[in-house]
């Protein structure tokens, strides 16, 4: 049964290492290119067609396999930097205050953590706020600009022309405006996060082909039906891309609000151990920080393996990078 | 030249199709005073030099261009805006990549806003027509260029046109594949009885399928000569390709084709 299965998984690993490589000598999209490669395309289909015309899924033991794999290799670069962390920390190359040793930092993390967890909630609450804000305002304004050719011409510009203006430095104003509560936080994680949704939403609904959208004409649709079913799944792809740079940009966004004045927040922390000198702190509030970007870049991940699993990015078997 | 083309039972009328595409600099005349009258039922196919306009052409009757002058009228309607009788197979395929095979045939019928059981059973029936059957839910890029061209073909027919416009169908093929579905557009048609305008590269093609050849002169393209075909109703690709009427009406053509190039 496990032989069998392992031998399954095997057949099927040569199977998607050559869809991999038939994926990247026709490129993504490339149709023409496909259309070339007509004899190995139709002899591998045809192999297949006794189980149907479509390829397996991966088992999840070949997942898990595929998993470890690409996780192995940047296991190995962070246990060489942790090792040579404790290894400066520990002989005390560099002041203690300056850099605490990895079992300091766990130490300070295990006995604040409630206090820790209750600052990270809060930061977290702002930059997924501010992220989903700014989600939802970018997508609109991409969709208005996509559309509207007036829009384009009133619009783009500026939202161009907004972006040079250092987001960092309103923070202040900010404060100022709305005190020293959670709303400059979320506005200034989406002012940050809104910029790449924007840009990769008008590339994506603008790279619809324009045969698809007179072949839409002639079926009748109205502009909501074609959005719908062809212009808006095929801006997924850039869109998710735009998603991923933008939720990393919320947690700059929030971190900054609360640099300038808060009472909470992992931003407020690390002020406060940079006062004191509390290096432990300083580098768990780091840690933690992190954290909440890589999980919500994590979960951007999953969102759009599970929206776009036709897309040529997640076609090579790659799971959980950038690819 | 301004006579309404809407003679009776015509499936097509063209009358004095001009396209002139103006520039900052200049004035390109794409297409010149084309006339054109189809019967229903009738297999036209256009072969012309690349950029003599057929595909302008193709995109007038479909009321995705308007002509500079001149009248089109589908149907002995005249053609106002993207029309809605037709089927349209381009050159690529133009599948929606995320769409399993039988997905994209049906999103006519949801675009369309058709009966969903009556169109899954249309669709049923035309994948196995062309010969689809096993691979329904195969995406795009497992499909080879033929069969996603298949079910482009699929999706055109979807809702039963009247009227098929095709624009070099089978241009991005390999010609075994070609061939192959020239003889399968061909018994297609016979079955359908539908109205085919079909723009080829190939004087092979264009004398294979069609009822009549319309040759077209490079830009401005206008129409040379229309050529009747003189070959059964009922083709076979290789019978075909050995009839020396065949081999005449493709002489011509190339002579045709070759002259107009060399005049130009």
């Amino acid at each position: 049964m496990t032989e069998n299965s392992l031998d399954t998984a095997g057949r099927q690993a040569a199977a998607d290492q050559a869809g991999g490589a038939r994926a990247a000598a026709a490129g993504p999209g490339s149709v023409d290119a496909a259309g070339g490669l007509d004899g190995t395309v139709s002899s591998t289909v045809v192999k297949r067609q006794p189980g149907g015309g479509r390829p397996p899924r991966p088992t999840l033991g070949r997942r898990a396999v595929t998993f470890a794999d690409s996780l192995w290799r940047p296991a190995l670069v962070l246990a060489v930097f942790f090792a040579a962390w404790w290894f400066v920390a520990a002989r005390e190359y560099v002041p203690n205050y300056l850099v605490p040793t990895p079992g300091q930092v766990w130490e300070t993390m295990t006995t604040q953590w409630s206090e820790l967890a209750r600052h990270t909630v809060v930061t977290l609450y702002e930059t997924v706020l501010g992220f989903v804000l700014a989600a939802a305002l970018g997508l609109v304004t991409a969709v208005a600009i996509a559309y509207s050719r007036t829009l384009d011409k009133a619009l783009y510009p500026i939202v161009l022309f907004a972006q040079v203006i250092p987001k960092i430095a309103i923070a202040p104003l900010l404060v100022v405006w709305f005190g020293l509560g959670l709303t400059p936080k979320i506005i200034l994680a989406v002012l940050i996060a809104f910029f790449p949704v924007v840009i990769s939403g008008v590339a994506g609904l603008r790279s619809t082909d324009p045969e698809l959208l007179d072949l839409a004409a002639t079926m009748g649709a109205g502009p909501w039906r074609t959005f719908r079913k062809i212009r808006f799944p095929n801006a997924l792809p850039h869109l998710m891309a735009g998603l991923k740079v933008a939720v990393t940009l919320a947690v700059v966004g929030a971190v900054v609000g609360e640099f300038v004045g808060a009472s909470e927040g992992l931003g407020y922390v690390l002020l406060l151990a940079n006062g004191n000198l509390d290096s432990a702190l300083l580098f768990a509030d780091l840690i933690l920080m992190s954290a909440i970007g890589i999980v919500l870049f994590v979960l951007v991940e999953i969102a759009e393996a599970l929206l776009i699993p036709w897309h040529a990015s997640r076609r090579a078997g790659v799971s959980l990078t950038t690819s | 030249m301004t006579a309404a083309p809407a003679a009776t039972g015509t499936a097509i009328g063209m009358s004095g199709l001009t396209v002139r595409f103006t520039t900052r600099r200049s004035q390109t005349t794409a297409l010149d005073d084309v006339s054109l009258d189809i019967e229903p039922g009738e297999f036209v196919t256009i072969v012309g030099p690349s950029g003599c306009g057929k595909s302008t052409l193709l995109k007038i009757v479909a009321g995705l261009v308007k002509p500079t002058s001149g009248d089109v009228s589908l149907l002995q309607r005249p053609v106002r805006g993207p029309q809605k009788e037709i089927g349209f197979v381009f050159q690529k395929a133009a599948l929606l990549e995320w769409r399993g095979a039988r997905a994209n045939i049906l999103l006519q019928a949801e675009m369309r806003g058709m009966d969903r059981a009556q169109a899954a059973r249309r669709a049923d029936e035309l994948i196995e027509m062309t010969g689809l059957t096993g691979f329904e839910k195969a995406l795009p890029h497992e499909l080879s260029g033929g069969m996603q061209q298949r079910v482009a073909l699929c999706r055109a027919l979807l809702h039963s046109p009247p009227v098929l416009l095709m624009d070099e169908p089978f241009g991005a093929l390999d010609a075994l594949t070609r061939e192959q579905m020239n003889a399968e557009l061909h018994r297609i048609w016979r079955e359908t009885g539908t109205t085919v305008v079909l723009v080829t590269h190939s004087i092979a093609e264009a004398v294979f399928l069609g009822t009549r050849v319309v040759v077209m002169s490079p830009r401005p393209g206008r129409i040379i000569r229309t050529f009747p075909v003189e070959l059964p109703a009922h083709r076979d690709y290789a019978q075909v390709m050995s009839d020396p009427r065949f081999d005449r009406l493709a002489t011509d053509l190339r002579g045709l084709l070759g002259s107009a190039a060399a005049n130009h």
